[in-house]
């Protein structure tokens, strides 16, 4: 039988009942989020099981969300299920003042490198990382440019004059 | 010159490794990335990857730039078949905004988004060739990569980073000039592809250099997440094309090649397989377009008012149309909120666009999933204890595209 999202919700509510939360299907891919200490057991489950078979990582990445007190970097995880051709999203959020999040590179050696550019540019700090340094960013850089109070610019700069670019 | 081996008593001499630096500017690395090799001798023993040297920051960039301006920052990740991710991203808008193309405009793209995987697969499969000491089969077909971008020269006017194409379609028809130089290319590119292909494909040296060099098992590829040739090469017939078919593409013919030990030579042979795939989509999409006739052949974008730009001469005299265009340039049209990922078969896998919209103007993060960065990770696997001449073949048969790893 077709695995579609219901069923994927149905396993997901049986086996972590009360704890997955945010279930929605925006432009079609089911997307929930899990406590961050969850998240290796949900990759399991979802890795291991036979009917679920999410065994490729499509992508890790990190987000960013200033208002969301307590729980303000997201790591995005996109699985994929080649055999049925079925996509799923899946986050944790972690509090920026300790942002620990469990290490997918047991499960997935796609994640290493994955997860030291989140961590370049969010400061997640994937615990029991093999190598969690500065990937694509100088090592010497103190701060993690993509948060969101980073401006995109450097605002020291005295040589330009922002009013003659159009962004005063 | 002596016969005599010195056989020296064990360990009288302590033995080291050398560290090697396959540095950022290196004439086998294409593109900036370093290679910080431990060699034993001629073999490698560990390698340690640097990457970054030309991060420029797209992702921070984006989220400071509307819709239609983020398609220069996609350009330019892999530049070598830059409208493929043009293309990628206006179908990541075109999911986010709910725009449906029509569609001659579909057939349009297949073509371009073909020709751009022949011009990068044919850039990979020669650099291959000069990395094995031959430059003949580079400079040969270097006159058909021309003809390919002088098509992409008529339809938006740039040859590398090409800025392709709209929210919606395209920016200008495609010229008669343009469908000219598709039919010298369809009509002059077989023959010189199969006389690339006699200079290597059965050549003992190449195949010397190339077999058993860099291979890498299925199972492990996908753990790793390879994706597109490097993947077909180690036996996996995944192709975003044919498994989540993205504008029009399941209207097409084709055979996806796939390889067995996903060694250097297979990779050769799947690009060099894809390239003929490529050409007879291209013969498809040509035929297809060329039966839409009278009005329906001046079809070039879809009507999305909203979110392409309207002729200039309407916004002149009409009303609506200069509504529209002042609300697309100062950003007041209504972006959704909401999260999508769409994702394309690049030259090197699935490119994937992973696009998170507040509303605003800008995205509120925008992710490239960029196949390069993810499987160059598993260099290191795929060259443990081999020479270092292998590991040249291997870098430059993964087809790393410095622009693609860092973004």
């Amino acid at each position: 039988m077709t695995l579609t999202n219901e069923h994927i919700i149905n396993r997901l509510s049986e086996k972590f009942p009360e704890q997955l939360s945010g279930f929605e299907e925006p432009y079609g891919m089911l997307t929930f989020q899990a406590p961050k200490e969850l998240n290796l057991k949900v990759l399991n489950f979802l890795y291991d099981d036979e009917e679920l078979k999410f065994r490729f990582m499509t992508d890790l990445c990190g987000v960013h969300y200033p208002e969301r007190k307590g729980e303000e970097l997201a790591v995005v995880y996109h699985l994929h299920n080649l055999e049925d051709n079925v996509r799923i999203r899946f986050k944790v959020f972690t509090d920026i003042n300790q942002p620990d999040v469990y290490t997918a590179t047991g499960l997935f050696s796609a994640a290493n490198w994955m997860e030291r550019e989140t961590y370049d540019f969010y400061g997640v700090n994937f615990v029991g990382h093999p190598k969690l340094k500065r990937i694509l960013n100088v090592d010497e850089m103190d701060y993690f440019p993509m948060r969101k109070e980073f401006p995109l610019e450097d605002q020291s700069r005295i040589d330009k004059d922002d009013e003659m670019f159009g962004r005063g | 010159m002596s016969e005599q081996h010195i056989k020296l008593p064990e360990g009288s001499i302590e033995k080291t490794t050398t560290t090697l630096n396959l540095g950022p500017t290196h004439p086998a690395t294409h593109g900036v990335m370093q290679n910080i090799l431990e060699l034993d001798g001629e073999r490698i023993v560990s390698t340690e990857q640097t990457i970054g040297y030309i991060h420029r920051a797209f992702e921070k960039i984006a989220e400071r730039r509307p819709l239609y301006q983020i398609t220069t920052l996609t350009d330019r990740l892999n530049y070598c078949s830059s409208p493929i991710n043009n293309m990628g991203w206006h179908l990541t808008c075109e999911k986010l905004l709910g725009v449906k193309t029509p569609k001659r405009v579909d057939y349009l793209r297949v073509i371009i988004m073909e020709l751009s995987r022949i011009s990068d697969h044919l850039i990979c499969n020669s650099i291959v060739g000069v990395d094995a000491g031959a430059y003949t089969g580079f400079l040969y077909v270097m006159q058909y990569r021309e003809l390919i971008y002088e098509i992409y020269e008529e339809v938006c006017g740039a040859r590398l980073t090409t800025n392709m194409g709209r929210i919606g379609g395209f920016e200008r028809n495609f010229n008669d000039i343009a469908f000219q130089k598709i039919e010298k290319f369809l009509a002059e590119y077989p023959k010189v592809l199969k006389e690339f292909e006699n200079l290597f494909q059965r050549n003992r040296i190449f195949m010397d250099r190339t077999k058993n060099t860099g291979a890498i098992s299925a199972e492990r590829a996908l753990n790793y997440g390879f994706t597109g040739p490097n993947l077909r090469a180690a036996g996996v017939d995944y192709d975003v094309r044919i498994q989540s078919p993205y504008s029009s593409y399941e209207d097409f013919q084709f055979n996806v090649p796939v390889g067995t030990t996903g060694d250097n030579y297979d990779r050769w042979l799947v690009r060099g397989k894809e390239m003929w795939e490529s050409l007879s989509i291209i013969e498809q999409a040509y035929q297809k377009v060329q039966d839409f006739k009278g009005t329906e052949a001046d079809v070039f974008h879809a009507d999305v008012p909203e979110y392409y730009l309207p002729e200039k001469a309407d916004v002149y005299t009409k009303m609506e149309a200069l509504i529209y265009h002042f609300k697309i340039v100062m950003g007041e049209t209504e972006i959704p909120a909401g999260e999508v990922y769409q994702s394309v078969e690049g030259g090197n896998g699935e490119l994937g666009f992973y696009l998170i919209s507040d509303g605003g103007r800008t995205p509120y993060r925008l992710h490239f999933r960029r196949p390069c960065f993810i499987y160059y990770q598993a260099f290191e696997e795929l060259t443990k204890g081999a020479m270092l001449s292998d590991a040249i073949m291997t870098m430059s048969s993964l087809n790393l595209i410095a622009g693609e790893m860092d973004a």
